[in-house]
């Protein structure tokens, strides 16, 4: 058991094994779980993208649908105040029709009452003038009592 | 056979050639077989690598890669591609070769013995037991260091080193020694923390052995061999821990010293 030419040998097979195992062992199998390394961080950082790109668009079709939903009750609003407003219009324009109408028969109605009362006066006028010229065309001159008579005609 | 006879024979290598020309053929073949066990294993496991969801085996030796990549991440300042490698490669064969150990002692010498007919055949099975092959690693590393050392530093960065630390520049005889035995001391360390622990792990396996193979003859046998089970049944437990932790300690310093041969030294 003491130190001989052994040593020589143990110490080119270690140097040979070191090459060896570097040769068959470290490098491939360190190169192999370096890259199945960088693949399970790319997938991880992918499926952490897609998760984030997801919540994105969700975020995004939330805001679109509230969007769409605000104009719908815009349009609705607006849709009921034209109809009110339509309606109010034609509310409006029948009164005034109404009125209109009403208040050309009054007037039709006003003008042919004067009408007729004015031709009722002076036939009245002219028949109580005739009549009390019959009576009176003796005593009274038609002329003297011009005056009188057209008094008569105005008060009635 | 005596029980001195019986350690002895356990502790003695293999051997051919006279001097420091000494081969332990045992350790040599051992070890290159682990070696060779290592690249076999990841040379099949190679061909069918599942870049998905590894499967069973895959996993494991994924499990042990990512360990041994967290410990150099964790303990080597800066970037340096050999460093990996070289530590897995520590913790593997240093393990294997450790797990040697746990095999029951006489089981693999016997059995070559009588396939080899000889009954005196040596054969230790535990290369990690032999100093030849802790010190050979510890010195590879010690190589590694000096290398790095004179590489990151510069020459006179490692001149430095030792003249002017650690107690500054009016000490420089009591330094240059600090510092050559705080070098020296690596690889020693390194290499005899394995040796030493490794060799006292079989040492008691002996004799755990040998309280059934020499004490226990005829009813004494009943007390003795069931002892011997149970103390051996401990220790292997115990030593499953050993082995794993002697090798994580020779690759955890084994990162550090390099770790430190690539630190630049703040000038005192």
């Amino acid at each position: 058991m003491s130190i001989n030419a052994t040593l020589l040998i143990q110490i080119v097979a270690f140097v040979l094994l070191i090459w060896f195992v570097n040769k068959v062992l470290w490098g491939p199998i360190s190169k192999l779980m370096e890259e199945r390394q960088k693949r399970i961080a790319d997938g991880l950082s992918a499926a952490e993208k897609g998760k984030r790109e997801l919540e994105m668009a969700e975020k995004r079709a939330k805001e679109v649908l509230k969007d769409a939903k605000e104009q719908a009750q815009n349009i609705i609003g607006q849709a009921e105040k034209r109809a009110n407003e339509i309606v109010d219009d034609a509310k409006t324009k029948a009164q005034e029709e109404a009125e209109r109408v009403r208040a050309g028969a009054q007037a039709e109605l006003a003008q042919e009452v004067a009408a007729a009362r004015e031709q009722l006066r002076t036939e009245v006028a002219s028949l109580a003038a005739a009549g009390a010229g019959q009576i009176l065309a003796r005593e009274i001159d038609a002329k003297a009592h011009q005056d009188i008579l057209d008094r008569l005609v105005k008060q009635i | 056979m005596g029980t001195v006879e019986y350690i002895q024979h356990h502790l003695a290598n293999n051997a051919v050639g006279e001097g420091f020309w000494t081969f332990h053929l045992d350790t040599i073949f051992v070890s290159v077989a682990l070696a060779m066990l290592i690249v076999f294993v990841a040379a099949r496991l190679g061909k069918r690598l599942e870049a998905g969801v590894p499967s069973g085996f895959q996993n494991g030796v994924e499990g042990v890669l990512d360990f041994v990549g967290g410990q150099v991440r964790d303990t080597f300042p800066g970037k340096n591609a050999l460093i990996a490698p070289l530590a897995l490669t520590i913790f593997l064969w240093v393990w294997l070769m450790n797990f040697m150990d746990l095999i029951p002692v006489d089981l693999i010498p016997l059995l070559a013995q009588m396939v080899t007919g000889n009954p005196d055949l040596h054969l230790k099975i535990v290369p990690t037991t032999d100093l030849n092959t802790s010190m050979a690693m510890a010195l590879s590393v010690f190589g590694l260091i000096l290398f790095y050392n004179i590489k990151v530093k510069g020459l006179w960065g490692f001149t430095k080193m030792f003249l002017f630390h650690p107690f500054g520049k009016f000490f420089i005889p009591f330094n240059v020694v600090m510092t050559l035995i705080e070098e020296v001391s690596k690889p020693l360390s390194l290499g005899l923390r394995l040796f030493g622990n490794m060799f006292a792990g079989e040492l008691v396996f002996l004799l755990i052995a040998l309280i059934g193979g020499t004490l226990a003859v005829g009813v004494g046998a009943l007390f003795w061999a069931p002892l011997q089970a149970l103390l051996d049944l401990g220790w292997l437990i115990f030593h499953v821990l050993v082995i794993t932790l002697q090798s994580f300690i020779f690759m955890v310093l084994t990162i550090v010293y390099l770790g430190m041969a690539h630190t630049e030294m703040d000038d005192h």
